[in-house]
């Protein structure tokens, strides 16, 4: 079966599959050279980045390079093979507490003597979480792959509940209630903490959030490209098809279980690679990191980016992330947000309205997200250059006709 | 035994409330076919103005504003965004739905705070005894009202005309819009139907032996969401026999917590979705659902 044969079911769909995502099916053209210089530009200041802005920034980014990287897994699953989850945050939670137990010291102080690690290097632990989160995700994808539609949706929100269950009552492992610290990340005996050693690059000295910054814009590149990688080839291109019939891609050839249970295993390694640096990134872990809230902000990151596109997956995580943090920072300078207790509305909940009109608001009006608006602009500005090209026309969307995933004809759960 | 009956019998009453607010689950997935996620948010929304109304107008006042309230903010979620995604993809309105519930659910946390509302019921708080089986009159009152009301409920759903109308465009929507049935009209009075059921949960599920309003009731009203789907989204009968059975499971639950202790303290906060996954294993589309047919 050659790609070819794959392709009709998936640009049938009325083109919606290329709207939602660009680095789908679209037709091969060559990578223009602005498109290169402006992804060289991006990199370079990314990489240059941590010379110029302090420590607050330098950690904003970091849980926005972690939260991306659970955004795109999260996508994978979502917005390019149409299974809806909620349960990100509990594989999100593996990755984290797997870390902090093979990483983390046996002991600690006074109350919590009981805690329980095993002391090995934290690139080993950081390993491990992700493989581990992969696991829960296959043992999961079973179960997963007998639902459908919506039914997936509500009992994956079950595995949540029962997350933050287990990290309350499993206090050895996961320090419960109060949680406990993650360990420091080191790499061969470089860690990435505020000394040891003492580093100074251009007369900038290197502490604990420079150096994680680096580390986490290494691992979303290389998330991103393998995100991006997988979605052109053959396999990529099964699970879109998976998304637009479940029934056509059968007949393609297309193992639906076997490719179910994959996409899960991928998905939930990023989300344990994301679980990973979010420990490092709060440098603790406690049940209330792992709760559905994060599991929605997850949604509304993938949602608010554009279903099933990789780069709108981490400006959705950039949006929902960094802005909670954005509103703490400014609070006396914006309008209506305010310190907490002072009368105004607080950061975290200015940003939940934000989002939460956003999600409202975008799949009303651009259920291709960011990530499709931004094509359309870029389309907009080529138009006076080249001659419009035959792929995806964009017409302006209907609010109803919704080019989300899975317009399958039976609909998910329609009982019909 | 004593015990055991007890226990069963509290969680019938609990899962009377359940059954009331999967109702609204169903019937809002019959009618439209959504999966409303901003039922809890819903839910919460009627419990908070019965609590803040009641000092002003009164319990009854209360109540009845409360319920309006409930009812047309439902109306309003389907009026203005649930009625113009009509034929979107089951996730996109899921997905939307979440999003209703980020802002309400926000704002109502925002309002409430760390503090417990108390609503003014007239049955007291404390307990009555029936052959040896204590439950608070709270619990009595609501599994004698959810009763009536889901009596009420099946009666019309089978025999009025906004019954046969909406059981019609459950079965298929196109026809039923051809027999000149009005769908936008179906599904907002589902919605409100749908409010009311809620608003009406919320009153009962804030007494005792629960302390009150607070943001966790959201949590609790997020529970009924298993019951649904166990029963089978699209059945009715489903969604009372799923709000029974996890009601019962919730109460065996808290009640023998020592004995489960090996499962954690607080496990009868969980055993609505573990009872969940186990019944989806083995009935995909829950006990009562319509199995899902595939054509090509």
């Amino acid at each position: 079966m050659s790609e070819q044969t794959v392709s009709p079911p998936a640009g049938a769909t009325r083109s919606t599959a290329a709207a939602a995502a660009p680095s789908g099916p679209a037709p091969a053209r060559r990578p223009s050279v602005v498109k290169w210089v402006l992804t060289g530009v991006l990199l370079l200041f990314l990489l240059v980045f941590p010379l110029y802005f302090d420590e607050f920034w330098l950690r904003t980014g970091f849980a926005v390079f972690g939260a991306a990287i659970g955004a795109i897994g999260l996508n994978l699953l979502v917005g390019t093979t149409g299974q809806l989850s909620l349960a990100h945050a509990f594989f999100l939670a593996v990755g984290a507490v797997s870390y902090t137990y093979i990483s983390g010291e046996s002991g600690g102080l006074g109350t919590r003597a009981g805690l329980e690690g095993l002391g090995l290097p934290p690139l080993v632990g950081m390993v491990v979480g992700v493989l581990l989160a992969g696991l829960a995700g296959l043992v999961f994808s079973p179960i997963a792959a007998r639902l459908r539609g919506i039914y997936l949706g509500v009992a994956s929100l079950a595995l949540v509940f029962i997350g933050v269950h287990v990290i309350n009552t499993w206090t050895p492992v996961t320090g419960g209630f109060n949680g406990r610290a993650a360990p420091e990340f080191s790499l061969f005996g470089f860690t990435f903490g505020n000394s040891d050693p003492q580093l100074f690059v251009l007369g900038v000295p290197f502490r604990e959030a420079e150096r994680l910054w680096y580390l986490g814009l290494v691992l979303l590149i290389a998330a991103y490209v393998f995100a991006r990688n997988l979605l052109r080839s053959r396999p990529g291109r099964a699970l879109q098809t998976l998304r637009d019939s479940e029934v056509a891609a059968s007949v393609m050839g297309v193992n639906v279980q076997a490719y179910k249970a994959r996409v899960f295993l991928v998905s939930s390694m990023y989300a344990g690679l994301s679980g990973v640096l979010y420990a490092l990134s709060i440098g603790s872990i406690a049940p209330e990191s792992f709760t559905l809230l994060v599991s929605v902000q997850y949604l509304a990151m993938i949602v608010l980016g554009g279903l099933g596109s990789v780069g709108g997956a981490v400006l959705g995580a950039l949006f929902v992330t960094a802005l909670p943090l954005l509103f703490q920072q400014y609070a006396d300078v914006l309008p209506l947000v305010s310190a907490p207790g002072q009368g105004g509305i607080s950061a975290g909940f200015a940003a939940r309205f934000l989002y939460g009109a956003a999600i409202i608001l975008i799949v009303l009006f651009e259920p291709a997200g960011l990530a499709g608006a931004a094509q359309r602009l870029t389309q907009r500005l080529r138009r006076g250059r080249a001659p419009a090209r035959g792929g995806p026309a964009t017409p302006p969307e209907q609010p109803g006709s919704a080019p989300t995933p899975s317009d399958r004809p039976a609909q998910g759960s329609n009982p019909r | 035994m004593t015990q055991f009956l007890s226990l069963l019998f509290n969680g019938l009453s609990l899962g009377a409330i359940y059954a009331l607010i999967a109702l609204g689950f169903v019937i809002i997935f019959k009618a439209s076919e959504v999966v409303s996620f901003t039922h809890g948010s819903l839910l919460l929304l009627g419990a908070y103005s019965i609590a803040r109304l009641s000092e002003s107008l009164g319990f009854l006042g209360a109540v009845l504003v409360g319920l309006l309230i409930t009812a047309l903010a439902a109306f309003v979620v389907e009026r203005f965004i649930i009625n113009r995604l009509r034929g979107a993809p089951v996730i996109s309105l899921a997905i939307v739905t979440i999003g209703v519930d980020i802002i309400l659910l926000t704002e109502l946390i925002r309002r409430i705070g760390p503090d417990i509302l108390n609503v003014p019921h007239p049955w007291a708080g404390e307990s009555v005894r029936i052959g040896g089986i204590g439950i608070t009159q709270n619990r009595l009152v609501a599994m004698i009202v959810a009763g009536i009301l889901i009596v009420l409920f099946f009666v019309a759903f089978k025999y009025s005309s906004w019954g046969v109308a909406m059981r019609a465009s459950a079965e298929d929507g196109e026809t039923a819009a051809l027999m000149g049935i009005r769908q936008g009209r179906v599904s907002a009075l589902a919605w409100v139907v749908a409010g009311v059921l809620a608003g009406v949960a919320a009153l009962f599920l804030v007494g005792s032996p629960t302390p009150g309003v607070s943001s966790a009731v959201y949590a609790t009203a997020l529970r009924a969401l298993p019951a649904a789907i166990l029963g089978g989204l699209d059945s009715t009968g489903g969604a009372l026999v799923g709000g029974l059975l996890i009601g019962v499971a919730e109460s065996l639950a808290a009640g023998y917590q020592e004995q489960l202790l090996f499962l954690g303290r607080g496990f009868g906060e969980v055993v609505p979705y573990v009872v969940m996954i186990a019944v989806l294993l083995v009935r995909p589309s829950g006990l009562f659902g319509t199995k899902e047919l595939t054509r090509v």
